[in-house]
Order: C-alpha cells, then sequence, then structure tokens
C-alpha cells in the first residue's frame, strides 16, 4: 500500500518532467500552473508514504537506505515549496523534478528496502539529527539545482546563443542569491545536525565522523568564499553541484554502512 | 448585416499613401453617415483600416472617400489603382485577429498594436459608433490576442538591438533601478541605449566623452553625470554596465586593463555594450570572468533569433486563431437565428456564415 502511495507520487514528479521536456523539445518551454500542481501533488504523496511508513515503524522513518532516499527526496521537495515562490516557482520545479524522480525511481527499483528483522527501537535524538541533516541535504539539492540553472543562464548570456530556457530562468543575480541563501539555511541545518549526532548516546562511526567533518568543511569553505568575495559566482555555482554530489555519496556511505554493521 | 474589413497596410501601401488615408477623428461618423451602421477606423503608422457593420453594401471607393484628409476627392474612376484590400464574414474576422495578435505586423509578435486596437475601439465606442456586432468581434479578438501571448512564443525576446540590450541587462541584473551605467562617447546610438535603460529604472548614468561638452551636453539632456574621458577607467570599478560608443580607431578596453578593474568586484558582474564601430572593446574580455560583452554583431544576432523564433510560432498562433474564428461565427450565428425567431425573420440557413452575411 505506502509503495503504491510512492509510485503515484514518482508519478505526479515524472509528468511534471515529460511536460517540461516536451516543451523544451518543441522550442516553447513557458513555465505554468501544471508543474506546480504536479509537484505539490506528488509532495502530498510523499508525506502519505512517510506517515504510513512512520507509524508502522513507530519511529521516524529512517531505517534504511530505501527510506532516506525518500526522506531526501521529500526535503527536496519541502524545501522547493518554501523557497520556490521567491524564484519563479514553477520553473525551478522543471529543475528538482528530475532530481526527486531520480531519487525515488532508484529506491523503487533497487532492492534496498530491506525491513530490519527486529522492530528498530525508537531514539528520539538520533531521529532529530537524522532528519534535521536530512533537510539540510533538500537545501544543499536546492542550492545544487539553482547552481545549475546559473551555470545554464550564463553560458547562454556568454555564448550570446539564446534558447526558449533563457527567457524563463530568473536574473543572474537573483539566482546567485537564491544560491546564497540556501547554502546558509543547509549549512546551519547540516551544523545543527552533525552537533546533534553527539548527543544521541551511541558511539559514532570514526569514518562517518570525519566525513561528515569534510562535507561541513567543504561547504563552510564555500561559504567563506563568497562571504569574503573570493570565488566568483560561477565558481560557487559549480561548487554546489559538486559539494551536493560529495554530501550524497556520503549520505549513501553512511546509511550504507550503518544498514551492514548496525541498527541506526 | 454584412461583417467587412477595409484598409490598406505596410503589405500594400507605402507611408506617403497611408498618411492621406490616415483619416480624422469624425471619421466613424462619416462611415455611419455613408450607410455603416457601425464602424471603427483603426489607425497606426503601418496601417489605416475600417471595420464596419451594415445593413447594405458599401463600397469600398466610398469608404476610401471617408478617410480621405482634408477633404481630398478620390480618384473614384480608378478605384481598382488604389492599394486598398476588402475582407469580408469570416476573412475579416480572421484579419482582425491575426492584426491584434501582432501576426500582420511589420515586426512580428509586437504587442503595441493590441494597444492600438483597444485604443481605437474605446473611442469608437465612446462616440457610439460601436455595436453589438463590433463590440462582440473586438471583444474576442482582445482574447484571442491575450491567448496567443500565453500560449505561443510569439513575443518572445527582444527584435531591436536597443530594446536587445535592455532586456539582457534586465536578464543578467533583475531591477535596473541599483544599477550603474557609464556611457563612453556621447553618439545617438548610445544616448537612445542609455534612455532605453532609463525607462527601465536606471538612475545612476554617468556620460564620458572625449569633447566635455558634449559630454555634459548628454548627460543633461538625459539626467545624468558628466565625467571626464581620463577618469573613466576609475568609474569601471564601480558601474554594473557600459555603453562604449567611442569613434576610437583602436579597442579602449583590452583584458590586460580591465583586469585590475574587475579585482575588487569579484561577485559582480559586468554588463558591456559595444556597439561603437570599429570596436571600443577587445572580444576577448567576453572570456573574462563575470564580463558579458555584446557588440553590435552580437546584438543583431539576439534579436534575428528571437525574430526566428517568432516566425516559428506563427502556425500555432494561427491555429488558434482558426479555432476562434469558427466558435466566434458559430456563436454569433447562434445568436442572429434567435433574434431571428424573436423578431420572426427567416433564420439564417445552417450554423456557419456564408460570405457576407452575418
Amino acid at each position: 500500500m505506502d509503495r503504491d502511495l510512492l509510485i503515484i507520487s514518482t508519478t505526479c514528479f515524472l509528468a511534471a518532467v515529460v511536460r517540461t521536456a516536451v516543451a523544451l523539445r518543441a522550442g516553447v518551454f513557458r513555465p505554468g500552473r501544471f508543474n506546480f500542481l504536479a509537484i505539490g501533488l506528488g509532495f502530498l504523496f510523499q508525506t502519505a508514504f512517510l506517515s504510513i511508513r512512520g507509524h508502522a515503524l513507530g519511529r521516524c522513518p529512517l531505517t534504511n537506505l530505501f527510506e532516506v532516499f525518500i526522506f531526501l527526496a521529500w526535503s527536496v521537495a519541502l524545501i522547493y515549496m518554501l523557497v520556490g515562490p521567491a524564484y519563479r516557482l514553477s520553473l525551478m520545479g522543471a529543475f528538482t523534478a528530475p532530481l526527486v524522480v531520480l531519487l525515488q525511481g532508484l529506491a523503487l527499483i533497487a532492492p534496498i528496502d530491506v525491513r530490519h528483522p527486529v522492530k528498530v527501537p525508537a531514539n528520539s535524538s538520533l531521529e532529530f539529527h537524522a532528519s534535521v541533516s536530512l533537510v539540510a541535504y533538500g537545501a544543499f539539492a536546492l542550492a545544487c539545482i539553482a547552481g545549475v540553472m546559473y551555470l545554464v543562464q550564463e553560458r547562454q548570456l556568454k555564448t550570446h546563443q539564446l534558447r526558449s530556457i533563457f527567457y524563463h530562468l530568473p536574473p543572474l543575480t537573483d539566482l546567485f542569491t537564491a544560491i546564497t541563501r540556501l547554502l546558509w539555511l543547509g549549512f546551519i541545518l547540516y551544523t545543527v545536525g552533525i552537533a546533534s549526532g553527539f548527543f544521541t548516546g551511541r558511539p559514532l562511526p570514526h569514518v562517518q565522523v570525519v566525513a561528515a567533518i569534510a562535507v561541513w568543511l567543504l561547504y563552510a569553505a564555500i561559504l567563506q568564499g563568497r562571504y569574503f568575495r573570493r570565488i566568483p559566482p560561477k565558481q560557487i555555482a559549480a561548487l554546489c553541484i559538486i559539494g551536493f554530489s560529495a554530501a550524497l555519496t556520503l549520505l549513501w556511505g553512511i546509511t550504507f554502512s550503518a544498514q551492514t554493521h548496525s541498527v541506526p | 448585416m454584412n461583417l467587412f474589413c477595409i484598409g490598406l497596410s505596410h503589405h500594400t501601401a507605402n507611408v506617403e499613401t497611408r498618411e492621406r488615408f490616415a483619416g480624422g477623428a469624425g471619421s466613424e461618423c462619416t462611415l455611419r453617415a455613408a450607410g455603416c451602421a457601425e464602424a471603427l477606423v483603426l489607425a497606426t503608422c503601418n496601417r489605416v483600416e475600417v471595420y464596419g457593420a451594415s445593413e447594405k453594401r458599401v463600397s469600398t471607393e466610398e469608404i476610401a472617400q471617408c478617410l480621405l484628409q482634408n477633404g481630398e476627392v478620390s480618384d473614384r474612376g480608378h478605384s481598382t489603382a488604389l492599394p486598398f484590400y476588402r475582407y469580408e464574414a469570416e476573412k475579416c474576422v480572421q484579419h482582425l485577429f491575426r492584426v491584434a495578435s501582432g501576426l500582420d505586423s511589420m515586426v512580428v509578435g509586437e504587442t503595441e498594436i493590441l494597444g492600438q486596437t483597444k485604443k481605437a475601439y474605446k473611442s469608437a465606442r465612446a462616440s457610439g459608433a460601436v455595436g453589438p456586432c463590433l463590440h462582440r468581434l473586438f471583444q474576442r479578438a482582445f482574447r484571442v490576442a491575450k491567448q496567443v501571448r500565453t500560449h505561443t512564443e510569439i513575443t518572445r525576446g527582444s527584435v531591436s538591438v536597443g530594446s536587445v540590450a535592455v532586456d539582457l541587462a534586465q536578464r543578467i541584473f533583475g531591477e535596473l533601478g541599483n544599477c550603474k551605467v557609464l556611457v563612453l562617447g556621447a553618439g545617438e546610438t548610445s544616448e537612445r541605449t542609455a534612455r532605453a535603460l532609463i525607462s527601465r529604472g536606471v538612475s545612476d548614468l554617468r556620460v564620458s566623452n572625449r569633447s566635455n561638452d558634449r559630454g555634459q551636453e548628454l548627460a543633461q539632456r538625459v539626467g545624468g553625470q558628466a565625467v571626464s574621458f581620463g577618469k573613466w577607467p576609475q568609474q569601471c570599478r564601480e558601474i554594473d554596465i557600459l555603453i562604449a560608443s567611442t569613434s576610437s580607431e583602436t579597442p579602449l578596453l583590452t583584458p590586460t586593463n580591465l583586469g585590475p578593474m574587475l579585482a575588487n568586484r569579484v561577485d559582480r558582474p559586468l554588463f558591456i555594450i559595444d556597439i561603437a564601430v570599429p570596436r571600443d572593446v577587445d572580444p576577448a574580455v567576453n572570456e573574462m570572468e563575470g564580463v558579458y560583452l555584446y557588440d553590435i554583431d552580437a546584438l543583431r544576432s539576439v534579436a534575428e533569433q528571437s525574430l526566428a523564433v517568432r516566425r516559428q510560432q506563427i502556425a500555432s498562433a494561427e491555429a488558434i486563431i482558426a479555432e476562434h474564428v469558427a466558435d466566434f461565427l458559430e456563436k454569433i450565428s447562434y445568436e442572429l437565428n434567435r433574434v431571428s425567431r424573436i423578431t420572426g425573420h427567416p433564420p439564417v440557413a445552417d450554423s456557419s456564415l456564408h460570405a457576407s452575411q452575418l
């Protein structure tokens, strides 16, 4: 039942992706209400899935890689819903939907929805640590998406080849402001997430701690470069993509090792 | 009731001829006197058209006579020589929808024509020359124009060099209110571009010219501030947009001299509009981080790209128009049948309208 909700949710996001792809192919990309509605609907089904799964588990549904991917996709959609209106909602949705489809599609296809043989006991501080960190990942994902949008816009301006999408992307300076704010939001949440990890009452694997701090340092360096105006906007946009890729790899590593070695 | 459109446009007549028939404020009243039950004159720099509805057929010559300025007498014996076109019923509806949507304009997809059509409608309505037939027709035309604009890319981008430059500035900076602009050279083109930027909110404008007097004159005209020519490089550290149009034989701005100026503005883009020939800015400057250089050819190329996209969209726009023409004719013939049932006049034979009968 809960997987059906997830399939419906993925279909909603996929509809937004297909519509955007068709429009871009026809050269008449025009963000409209459809994308927003499709993503909104997809988000509702995601929420319903997580809620049902959470009730069944009796805790925050973050017990395996499958649930982590879905929670991450939900965080991306959530942050998009929160910040999208300020930065051309429907257009950012056109970039957000493919990422959500990728995450949910992978989760649905790969055999990673492994249930623990024994019921995992609830641990509020661990759940807080995991969920806040994942919402931070959502903000980093959106910063990554805004970074892609920035690079697309910048490239077209440099080459003087202005495609249909150019006229629907936000101005460069607005995109850069969005990137900066999303980076700050993600960084603050991630800091809270990491700090709360030390108060879970469980010993933390050394490798996970080092990797998490490495990602934290990477984002700290990006923000420091931005704050002191040492890194140009184009490089910050590119670093957002690199940073999120690194964070995603780390997330997979953490969840995978937690799943194979111990119960989270 | 005959619904018709008689007119001339940039397709059929030169500007001199269009001027002759530009009509006067009282044209609609004259047209009504000539037998039109309803009449509306749409006169712009590219077209003079009369949209009318009449019980009996009104000839093209009669309409032309009404439109002539200053009591001039038209050559009635040579009506075929007049560059007028005449559309009736379905063709008339289709023509108006195309005109309002900008498909018949000199620059395809321009939106000014819609405003002009609305103005003409408002004026004719105020004078009482518009009745139910033209009212419905024009209301539908406005709806069609809006739909065409929303559902196609017919109005995408800018198609003139000046507006492309301003459009690009907005794509880089968003709101232009906080942008600082330096105009290098006091030529006519740079003045036009500067004015276009001012019209979009730019308030901090500086002018630098070799001849200080001309620079000051331009600064005064556009409400800017004159800067001596020797000091323009320092300005590059502060400004966001540079319009270069001097008559210098060698490039004034190269990566070598621009590099140090950009050192303290890593996070602020610089948009350079080089409209000088020969160019004032070395093309290699475009390779620099955060610098977006558009010379006259690049601006023209963007304008042409936009125009090409607009042309590609004509088919989609025509499809929308065709749907509306069919729907409009069906609705209006239904209403005519309804009216005939009430008044006892014979009804229209079928739902579609025959030429010249509405």
